[in-house]
Order: C-alpha cells, then structure tokens, then sequence
C-alpha cells in the first residue's frame, strides 16, 4: 500500500504498452507497428501475433523507422513505432524533429527501456535524456504513464486522441501497479492521487509510486504532502503546477531521468513564470548510469521514496 | 482533373526553359539560395511533372495522384517553380522566396500551405524512407499509384538513405522510381574527392534495386529511363541521371561554387542572356 493505493501486483509498463498497442489495433484498422528487431522486447509482440500484416519489420536502422512511420502517416496511416529509448530519442532526432515533427504528423514513438531500472544492461540502455530531446521539439506530445496500467491507457489515447507526434516514454522493470482503468487517461490533465497541504510532490513514470510512498513517510512526521501524477510531460498542466504553489507553497519533482531538462525542468518553467516557490529535484544528477539490479541502481542514484521524503522536509523548511 | 501530359521533346524543353527563367529570377529576388543544382535538375522536374507523374494540379491532394518525394530540400526552387508552372499556384508568387509569410520556404515546410508539397525536408537523407513509407500504404491499400522520390548524390553519403534503400528492396517496394542527381559536385568540390561514392549503381544494385543510367539534362534520354522504369516492375528502381550544376547557363555550369548562390540582379540579367543563346 502507498497511502490508498495498493499495489496490485508488479508488472512492466512495457506490458501495458504492449496491451494497449494490441487494442488499439482492435480499434483502429490504420494502426501499422515498425519493428527495429526487438519487437517483444519493446512489448509488440501481441501486436505483432494478431496483426502480422500490419507490422512492418525494418530491422535495426531507426533513422528508416522513423522516415517510414512519417510516410506511412501521410498516408492516413497510425504508425507506432517502438525501440529503447535511448535509440528512439537520440539515434533518430534528426528524423523525429524533420520528418515528423516539422510534417507535424500522427506517428507514435515508443520510448522502452526508460530509466536506471533497466539494470544490468548498463549505461548505453538506459535512457535518462529522451523527455528533455522530445518535450523541447515544437508539435510533440510527451506521456510518461506511471504503471502497466496507466501505459496502456496511454496508448489508446495516443492512437485515439491525438492528431500530431506523440512519444510514450515506459520501462522494463516490473513495478507497482496501482492506478485504475476508469480513472481514464486525460492528455495534458495531471491525475492529483494525494490531496495535502504542506508541499506538492510532482512526480513522473516510475517515481509516482515513490513519491505515494513519500508521502507516506512524511505524513508520520506531520508533513502533509500533495502528490501529482504528471503523465503528460507536454503539454504540461500549468494549471495543476499553479494551484499546487498557491495551495501547498513548495514543490518537489521526481523523475527517473537528468535532472537537466526533465520533468522538473518543466515544471520550474512554470513555477518561475507564474508563481515562484522554493523548489527540490530529484532525478538523475548529470551523469550516467551503470549496470545492476534495478532496485539497487534507484537507491544508488537517489531515485526512491526516501529520497524524495528528505528533499520534501528541506524544501518545507526553506518554504517556511 | 488531371494534368494533360505531352511526351514532345520539343514542347518539354520550352517548359524547361522556362522553369529556369523562373528559378534564376526567383533566387535573384530572394538573394539566397541553391542556383546550381536548382538548374541541373531543371530536365528532370519538367519531365516528371509534364510528362511522367499522374498529378491533377486543381486537385493537390487527388488520392490517387503519383506521389513526388524531394529529398533532397536545397534545390527547392526547381520544384516551386515547376509547380507554379504546371498550374499548381501562380508563378508570380515564386517571387516570394525564402520571404517572410511565404508559402516557398528556404527548404520545404508543408505548415506554410504550399499546394503540391508533398513533404518538408531539408536535413539531407531522409526522403527515401518517407517514399518507404508512402510506398508501403500504398502496397496495404492495393492503390497503384507510383512514388517518386528526388536525391542528391552529396546526399547518398548519409547511411540512412541506405538503411531506406535496404528497406524498399526488401518489401519489395516496385512502386518506388528514386531519382539520383549526379552531378558529381557537392560544397566541398567533387564527390569523388568529398567522399567517393563510385561504383555507385553497383551499390544500388547490390542493395537489390533495378538501376537505369541516363543523362539527366536530355529529355528524350530521361522520357525513355521513365518508360522502363515503368515497364518492368519486380523491384524498386533508381534512375541514376547524370547532371551538370548550373545546366544551361554556360558560364557557372558545372562550378561547385554555385551550389549554395543566387545571382545579383546584374548576374540575373547575364544569366538569362546566356539561357536564351543555349
């Protein structure tokens, strides 16, 4: 349990992904899947068993993945394509930003292997820069569910809802799941899982669960702490941020990524714009990662509850 | 609806000389852009889109139109103004160039409304995967309209145009024609001295594509490349069209310095004097 929520049982948000990729070719009969070799890796395969004409398989060249998603998109089709994201976001940003972005097209990006909790794959898997290069390409949409739940939610509404480039940044590891179908998925509407009144914790993907757990953890001291889930890092809900410095007077974001140009990057943009508060980021501080157990490598890197509990008493002392 | 096409040398090459009174006149009065390969693919475009593409220029976005991909973005100009040319949009509007609010970008950007812009492009090697792309919906949909798809040779140096080449060949993509212009220049002087990329047709075909040779600044020649290329259609073909840079202005022809120029007013005036003497 993290405050109300339970924990219904670990599971990858690739699943979620993968699911909702499944269902949104049930639903859609222009969904076409690229694969850069390591479809059930990056969740396609259920995709790829119930549509075998709808995937199309283009070995490991992302730049090309890429190019064919934008022309399959101004053909009408809904291309996702989904590789790691570190090959997503970096390998092919030159075609993200050309081909796609500034075609402003419906193609989806599939951003797998997000975070340290890649694990024993090491540094060159793990992506920690992938939000900071999608959120700062003009038309880009960018979602970071918070469970396999939310993921495949996430899906749907990227297939379904938008109209333009949208990037769905997800993981490997299996982690809580927590959140619920009926809840729904709101582009750019962050979900508030904890009202309070002392400080607003932001968090993004995996760190939501971190950051109920903080809450936890500050509660027992007195400490009353707000707890968004910020699944849409662009657009970002200005709205919530505002609401959540007028109302609380500190925030803390949390992010399994760099520091640098994150989610809390995003959120600072609005919070000095509008209503400057004290602030505190917890994320990755400017270096890379390493191989080792998931769980190992978060609290090596400060990506955890306790973490986000500590930052939460200093900035409320500071905010004092 | 559609295009009259005409397959008259004669009644090509007067488009063709006017297409380049067009571009020069355009790059005089925008003060930038690439003169050089602009007119070196001038015989092309007008065949194409006089003579080999099923277009309806009252109608832009015709599903069953032929596609054209230009990828390679800097010879802009060329495809403007055959498009004003072929009834697209007025040819007096090439004068707005490269100018603010214009619909004619530096390099192409479909967001400025551009009727018969199939793409934005710009960053060299990325086309041939987007023609990948159209080419494979179309093949989904069982339509048979053909995608076509304009490189450079400069521009085969970037390995995704390879990555793209490998893809086409491998779905069997026989409604792709690319269209190499070889002309043998790029910025830095020759491509054989920048970055060699002879044999080069070995190298389409051992990537599985059907390679045809023409010289690209003959119009009879590129009509009959076209007409194989549409004959026999078991996989993608690449027309590899030797160019001259600056074809038809006899005094910048094939000087790489001429690659990323526009003339001066005066230059304009000499230009066209020697476009009309050819």
């Amino acid at each position: 349990m993290a405050g109300q929520y339970l924990n219904r049982g670990d599971k990858p948000t690739k699943s979620g992904f993968g699911e909702g990729l499944l269902e949104a070719g049930k639903q859609f009969p222009g969904v076409f899947c690229i694969a850069a070799d390591i479809t059930t890796s990056v969740g396609c395969n259920f995709f790829a068993d119930a549509f075998p004409d709808r995937l199309i398989s283009l070995g490991i060249a992302e730049q090309n993945c890429v190019g064919v998603a934008a022309g399959l998109a101004l053909e009408g089709k809904i291309p996702v394509f989904a590789t790691y994201a570190v090959f997503a976001a970096l390998r092919a940003a030159d075609q993200i930003r050309v081909s796609v972005c500034y075609n402003n097209l419906h193609v989806v990006i599939g951003g797998a292997h997000a975070g340290v909790s890649v694990g024993p794959d090491g540094a060159t898997h793990q992506a920690l820069e992938d939000i900071g290069i999608m959120r700062v390409l003009p038309n880009m949409t960018v979602l970071s569910p918070c469970d396999a739940t939310q993921a495949r939610l996430a899906v749907l509404a990227a297939v379904g809802q938008c109209r333009g480039p949208v990037y769905i940044r997800y993981g490997r590891e299996a982690m809580p799941d927590f959140t619920f179908s009926k809840a729904g998925f709101s582009i750019g509407r962050a979900d508030m899982l904890r009202e309070g009144s002392n400080l607003t914790i932001i968090a993004t993907g995996h760190m939501v669960w971190e950051a109920l757990l903080a809450a936890d953890l500050l509660e027992a001291e007195g400490i009353s702490a707000r707890v968004l889930n910020m699944h849409t890092i662009k657009p970002i809900d200005r709205e919530a941020i505002i609401r959540a410095a007028r109302e609380t007077g500190a925030i803390v974001t949390a992010e399994e990524h760099q520091v640098n140009c994150g989610l809390g990057s995003a959120v600072a943009e609005v919070v000095v714009t509008h209503l400057p508060v004290p602030m505190a980021f917890v994320g990755m501080p400017d270096r890379f990662g390493e191989s080792g157990a998931p769980r190992q490598l978060m609290e090596k890197y400060g990506l955890t509850a306790a973490e986000i509990a500590e930052a939460g008493r200093r900035i409320v002392k500071v905010a004092r | 609806m559609q295009q009259e096409r005409t397959a008259d040398p004669v009644k090509l090459q007067q488009i063709a000389h006017a297409i380049r009174r067009s571009v020069i006149t355009s790059l005089m009065e925008a003060g930038s852009g690439h003169l050089g390969g602009s007119l070196g693919l001038t015989d092309v475009f007008t065949t194409l889109y006089f003579s080999v593409l099923n277009h309806a220029p009252g109608f832009p976005r015709w599903p069953g139109r032929d596609r054209l991909v230009l990828s390679v973005g800097h010879v802009a100009p060329v495809l403007y103004a055959t498009l004003a040319h072929a009834g697209y949009f007025s040819v007096d509007e090439l004068n707005t160039l490269r100018k603010q609010g214009s619909r004619m970008q530096g390099h192409p950007g479909r967001d400025h409304g551009l009727p018969g812009l199939e793409l934005s492009a710009g960053s060299l090697g990325q086309g041939l995967s987007v023609a990948v792309g159209m080419a494979i919906a179309a093949k989904s949909d069982m339509k048979d309209h053909r995608v076509f798809c304009v490189l450079g040779d400069g521009e085969l140096q970037e390995g995704s145009v390879w990555e793209a080449a490998m893809a086409a060949a491998h779905h069997k993509l026989d409604n792709i024609i690319a269209v190499v212009d070889r002309n043998g220049l790029q910025i830095d002087g020759k491509t054989e001295d920048v970055m060699k990329l002879e044999p080069l047709g070995d190298k389409w075909a051992a990537f599985g594509w059907r390679v045809l040779h023409c010289d690209g600044n003959d119009i009879p020649q590129l009509l009959d490349a076209f007409d194989r290329a549409a004959k026999v259609r078991v996989k993608p073909t690449v027309i590899i069209a030797r160019t001259m840079m600056g074809k038809g202005v006899r005094s910048i022809e094939n000087n790489h310095l001429w690659h990323g120029k526009a003339p001066s007013a005066e230059q304009a005036k000499v230009f066209l004097e020697e476009l009309e003497n050819n």
